[in-house]
């Protein structure tokens, strides 16, 4: 296997007062995985993937980028997407307006970004919607719109928090098929903080399990599954099996922290 | 709101105001009250029909002050606010002055500008900022602090520069308070005039309304004093709306203020 894009190394986390998020998180992601983060809520998954963005600093360890010789937080800018929990658009601007915003940022012009921008929006099912304010679209559609803004700057690697977890199962299984979908046809990286066991095997090729705080990871496992998925394998018993040891592993993780 | 309920909200405010000023006419009317006590609305109207002409040009003088001392206001207002929002350190020392600055009275300090200033219309144009540049700063400076917290990471991911969080965050979010803050000096700003018209008397060689006022109530000219008022009033009014209009048109897309209550 080629270089590790991500490596997080003995990383631990502790809040200014002074309760422990993180302790001592190794990871590696290669490129163009698809990587699930899995764990009770407060086991400082959120926590982790702040460190990889650069939005918070590790109190020990390191965060280290294939490519850049060491961990140093602006070397990343623009190469990281993130969606968060929410889709937090800015109310005030046009769909097209959120996605330029990081290219806007970034000092590109309008009409330089715009191609970028509807054939994004077009991948996300967005295209007619480029003149829409947020409020006029659902909690789905915003969340699509957030995806693609994070796609704006074609980042190496893909962060999402829980990006799903507050709309209802049939707009969340659309957009688990259609963001595998833009993971194959973008070969995107991908790092996926998620509470579903269901949806972390669904679509991630490896799942890892987290402890209850403070973190620390307890399982890393293959997903044997095809890598082209749809609607129908969620029924099948590969999947169920494979969900029920994810399971089983996640309940050694929370049971131990109860 | 259906068509009924609309017509509802427009007709029953005029149709109180038709019944007490009916009232009105008929008790002046019926106790025979002399008109230098209180003019029936009658009179006053066509005091005001009369006398409207000479008023009009005071009034053009106090909104001069009140338009250019809402403008400082605005400009002011908005520099302090947006340098109070770039450091703790710089708020902290300032917004206390500001705040001292809203609570003393004008009337007790109208007169200490007056004597500074020598210029009438930079004197009255001075009180009336100082009323109407408080409700802009407060209200500007907690909007410009109010940036959603995801929003705030989003830009720092992108390694957003402070002039870009300003531009592309902090003001957007900031509008809708602005918006507010203006609403309530567009107010101030013509009751500061007014204000310091009353405390500097005739001063110039140009009259505001509020001199008018004075005089009229000298004179005994009741009547005259009554239709001041309430050119004074219909100006505030009007000062209102405009300024309400603005921010609907401003915030219409995507504020829930301005948003129409069906969905």
């Amino acid at each position: 296997m080629s270089a590790p894009l991500l490596k997080l190394e003995a990383v631990r986390k502790e809040f200014a007062n002074g309760v422990a998020a993180l302790a001592g998180v190794g990871l590696t992601v290669e490129p163009g995985e698809f990587v699930a983060l899995l764990g009770p809520s407060g086991c400082g998954k959120s926590t982790l993937l702040r460190l990889v963005a650069g939005l918070a600093e590790p109190t020990a360890g390191r965060v280290v980028w294939g490519d850049v010789r060491d961990s140093g937080t602006g070397g990343r800018r623009g190469q990281i997407g993130f969606v968060f929990q929410e889709p937090t658009l800015m109310p005030w601007a046009t769909v097209f307006d959120n996605v330029y915003l990081p290219l806007r940022l970034a000092g590109i012009g309008r009409g330089d970004a715009e191609p970028r921008i509807t054939e994004l929006l077009g991948q996300l099912g967005l295209g007619e919607f480029a003149g829409a304010y947020p409020r006029q679209l659902s909690g789905g559609m915003r969340m699509r719109v957030s995806i693609a803004r994070a796609l704006a700057t074609e980042p190496d690697i893909l962060l999402l928090d829980e990006p799903f977890a507050a709309l209802d199962e049939i707009t969340r299984f659309k957009l688990n098929e259609d963001l595998l979908r833009l993971w194959r046809a973008r070969k995107l990286t991908v790092l996926f903080v998620t509470h579903s066991v269901f949806e972390s095997v669904f679509l991630s090729g490896r799942v890892v399990v987290m402890s209850a705080r403070p973190g620390r990871i307890v399982a890393d496992l293959p997903v044997p599954l095809p890598a082209v998925r749809d609607a129908r394998l969620r029924t099948t018993a590969e999947f169920g099996e494979v969900c029920r040891q994810v399971s089983d592993r996640l309940g050694i993780a929370s049971g131990a922290a109860a | 709101m259906n068509g009924n309920g609309r017509l509802l909200r427009l007709l029953a405010p005029l149709v109180f105001g038709l019944v007490v000023l009916v009232l009105w006419e008929w008790a002046v009317r019926h106790y025979d009250v002399p008109a230098y006590i209180a003019p029936g609305p009658v009179l006053v109207l066509k005091t005001l029909w009369v006398d409207g002409p000479s008023l009009l040009g005071s009034l053009w003088v106090t909104l001069k002050i009140a338009a250019a001392a809402l403008a400082a206001a605005v400009v002011g207002g908005l520099a302090l606010a947006i340098l109070m929002s770039q450091s703790r350190w710089i708020e902290a020392s300032l917004l206390p002055y500001a705040v001292v600055l809203q609570v003393t009275p004008i009337v007790a300090i109208a007169p200490l500008i007056i004597i500074w200033v020598n210029d009438v219309f930079a004197s009255l144009l001075v009180c009336a900022w100082i009323v109407a540049f408080f409700p802009i700063v407060s209200n500007t400076t907690l909007g410009l602090n109010s940036a959603d917290r995801g929003l705030v990471d989003l830009f720092r991911l992108y390694g957003a520069s402070r002039w870009q969080t300003l531009r592309f965050l902090r003001l957007p979010t900031a509008l809708p308070y602005f918006l507010a803050g203006l609403k309530i000096s567009g107010g101030l700003a013509l009751i500061g005039a007014v204000v310091a018209e009353f405390v500097a008397g005739s001063g110039g060689t140009e009259s505001g309304l509020a001199w008018r006022i004075l005089e009229a109530g000298t004179r005994l000219q009741i009547p005259r004093m009554f239709a001041a008022l309430v050119l004074l009033s219909l100006t505030g009014i009007a000062i209102y709306f405009v300024l309400d209009r603005l921010a609907y048109l401003l915030l219409r897309h995507w504020h829930e203020s301005a948003l129409p209550t069906e969905r």
